[in-house]
């Protein structure tokens, strides 16, 4: 009886372990920055050269950083649902412009739309270093005390808002900033 | 015509040479130690976007950006731990081709070893099974029955006058 259930056994333990990696989604790479203080930038605004942005103006609230690019095809998809984040939820969304043209990036936001309170102009890339950017757009969810509570690598769907970042702000909503 | 084919490969040959195909971008340090610092980090430090490539063979932009760090964190003196210190604390442990011995990665690296030594065990067990099949002792009646028997047949070989 062993002879036969123990090679079954052993087959469906590996058919269970390969379809668990078939269902991971490789570029999801868990940001070392979860719980973590939010990278510092002082960048130019996109629209306002003078004006700056950094995170640390953003201490005491629950914001959202959403790093795009008019070059970035997938941004297409995410636009429209940050858009409707920021009516709907009136959810603070801090846009970080990633190695972008500022023409190129304010002729987006015209066309699109504008769902952010200001945004980051990196042109460099580099304050998109700090934040471990690989994969743009990404999208970052930061608290009261200005730490860094969630990633999400790729375009956000309106999925993603209902089930994992609204919940997770209206909660850190509740807590204090110290 | 020999010597023209061999002219045509040789060209094919040397134009495939890393460093001319990579042209466009000149790190230049003042020492060799430095040089090798930054050839040795860019081989052992993925790339993000095209994951199966480390920063020396990927050609995306995140990859010359991080290639530039690297260069300017040498030029500036940082040691080989610090550099990679900065990588990991953006892009986490991923970014090492060689993962750290850790808790988290105890069963990717010693993994192959439990299996080994399993698989070991397995065999032996299997072996040492099949040996003791082969020699199956007789028990006393048996071993009378099988004297007569052969007893028999020397009897028989005898009358039938065989050898």
């Amino acid at each position: 009886m062993w002879r036969y259930l123990l090679p079954l056994g052993l087959f469906v333990v590996l058919v269970i372990f390969l379809s668990m990696g078939l269902s991971l989604n490789p570029r999801d790479v868990p940001s070392p920055l979860l719980g973590k203080p939010a990278p510092e930038f002082n960048l130019a605004d996109l629209h306002n050269e003078q004006q700056k942005v950094s995170p640390a103006q953003y201490k005491g609230q629950v914001w959202l950083l959403n790093v795009w690019a008019s070059w970035c095809v997938s941004c297409r998809a995410e636009h429209p649902v940050l858009n409707q984040l920021a009516t709907k939820y009136k959810l603070k969304i801090v846009g970080l412009n990633y190695k972008d043209q500022r023409a190129d990036g304010i002729n987006w936001l015209q066309q699109r739309g504008n769902p952010y309170i200001a945004n980051g102009f990196d042109f460099s890339g580099r304050a998109g270093i700090d934040w471990g950017v690989y994969g743009v757009p990404e999208t970052f969810v930061i608290d009261k005390r200005g730490h860094v509570r969630y990633k999400h690598t790729g375009p956000v769907g309106w999925q993603d808002i209902e089930e994992k970042i609204m919940p997770l702000v209206q909660q850190l909503m509740k807590e204090t900033a110290e | 015509m020999k010597m023209l084919k061999l002219a045509i490969l040789s060209v094919f040959v040397l134009s495939y040479s890393p460093w001319l195909s990579a042209g466009v971008e000149v790190h230049e340090f003042s020492s060799a130690a430095q040089d090798q610092q930054y050839k040795k980090l860019i081989n052992e430090l993925r790339c993000l976007v095209c994951q199966n490539q480390n920063l020396a063979d990927s050609n995306s932009e995140l990859a010359q950006d991080l290639r530039n760090e690297v260069s300017a964190m040498i030029v500036k003196g940082d040691t080989d731990s610090e550099i990679v210190d900065f990588m990991v604390a953006r892009y986490g442990d991923f970014v090492l081709y060689r993962p750290p011995f850790k808790p988290i990665t105890f069963l990717l690296w010693l993994g192959p070893f439990v299996l080994l030594l399993l698989a070991t065990v397995f065999v032996v067990i299997f072996i040492k099974r099949n040996k003791q099949s082969e020699v199956t002792e007789l028990s006393d009646d048996e071993l009378k029955k099988a004297n007569a028997l052969l007893a028999s047949q020397k009897e028989n070989d005898v009358i039938k006058g065989n050898k």
